[in-house]
C-alpha cells in the first residue's frame, strides 16, 4: 500500500521541474518539453485523487482523458508555430524572438 | 516493504532523473528521448493505480505520438540542433530558485493536511475501471459533452496546425 503522499510529493517535484524547464530554456521546442513534464505531473494528481478517493466516481479519469487531448492538441499548435517562426526567421531561439516586444 | 512500494521508488527515480535530464541536455534529441523515459515511468504509475486504460493511452498517445511529433520537430529545425551553443538562458539561476520556491510551498501546503498519508480503499469487487470510464464517457447524464467538445477542439486544433505551418507560397 502506497500512502497518498508519495504521489503528491513526486508529481510535486514533477510540476518544479517542468517550471524550471520552462523558464530557463533557450529553444521554443525545450520549452514545449517542459510545459509536457508539467502536464504530466497534473494528470499524475487527478489519477491519485481518483484512486484515493472514490473509485466508482470517474470524473478524475475523464478529467485526465480530457488533459490528454488539450495536452495533444497544444503540442499539435505549439510545434507548429515554432516551425513557422523557424520558416520565416531561421531562429527558435526564444530571446531572438522579439518581434512583437519593441 | 511491498513489491507495489519498490515499483513505485523505482519508477519515482526513474521519472525525476529523467526530467532533470529533459531539461538540461544540451542535445534536444536528447532531451526527447529522456521526455519519452519520463512518460514511460508516469505509465508505470498509473499501473500502480489501477488505471489501465490511462496506462495504455499514455503509452500510445503521449510516447507514440506527442514525443514523436517533439523529435521530428527537433529534426525540422535541424540548425538548432547542431548549435553548441548555450542552451540555459542567463537568468537560470532566477528560475531554478522560482522552481525551488514552487517546490517548498507545495511541500508545505501538503504538510498541513491532514489527508496526505491516506491508504487506497480495495477496488470494489464486480467493478470494471475500464467499463465504467467508457460508461461515464458516453452518458448523456455523465461527461458526454466534455468529451464531445474534446474530439471538437481536436479537430480545430488539427486545422490550425496545418493552417499555420502550411507554406502559403
Amino acid at each position: 500500500m502506497i500512502p497518498l503522499a508519495w504521489y503528491l510529493y513526486l508529481s510535486a517535484a514533477l510540476f518544479s521541474i517542468g517550471v524550471f524547464g520552462v523558464l530557463a530554456r533557450r529553444n521554443a521546442i525545450a520549452i514545449l518539453l517542459g510545459i509536457e513534464l508539467m502536464l504530466n505531473a497534473v494528470n499524475v494528481n487527478l489519477v491519485a485523487f481518483w484512486r484515493y478517493g472514490d473509485p466508482t466516481v470517474m470524473s478524475g479519469q475523464v478529467f485526465a482523458v480530457i488533459v490528454f487531448a488539450v495536452a495533444a492538441a497544444e503540442v499539435a499548435v505549439g510545434l507548429s508555430l515554432v516551425y513557422s517562426i523557424y520558416r520565416r526567421r531561421r531562429t527558435v531561439i526564444a530571446d531572438e524572438l522579439d518581434l512583437m516586444k519593441w | 516493504m511491498e513489491a507495489s512500494q519498490i515499483i513505485f521508488i523505482l519508477s519515482a527515480i526513474l521519472i525525476l532523473s529523467s526530467a532533470v535530464l529533459v531539461t538540461t541536455s544540451k542535445n534536444l534529441v536528447h532531451a526527447a528521448l529522456w521526455l519519452i523515459s519520463t512518460l514511460f515511468g508516469v505509465a508505470i504509475l498509473y499501473v500502480l493505480l489501477d488505471a489501465g486504460f490511462l496506462a495504455v493511452v499514455q503509452v500510445v498517445v503521449y510516447i507514440g505520438a506527442i514525443a514523436i511529433m517533439f523529435i521530428f520537430a527537433v529534426m525540422l529545425t535541424r540548425r538548432e540542433l547542431l548549435d553548441t551553443s548555450e542552451q540555459i538562458n542567463k537568468s537560470w539561476p532566477m528560475a531554478a530558485g522560482v522552481a525551488a520556491l514552487l517546490m517548498v510551498a507545495l511541500g508545505a501546503l501538503l504538510a498541513k493536511w491532514d489527508g496526505l498519508f491516506k491508504l487506497p480503499a480495495p477496488m470494489a469487487e464486480g467493478v470494471d475501471p475500464i467499463q465504467s470510464l467508457g460508461i461515464a464517457l458516453t452518458s448523456p447524464d455523465l461527461f458526454v459533452l466534455p468529451f464531445e467538445v474534446a474530439s471538437v477542439l481536436l479537430l480545430a486544433a488539427l486545422l490550425g496546425a496545418v493552417y499555420v505551418a502550411m507554406d502559403k507560397k
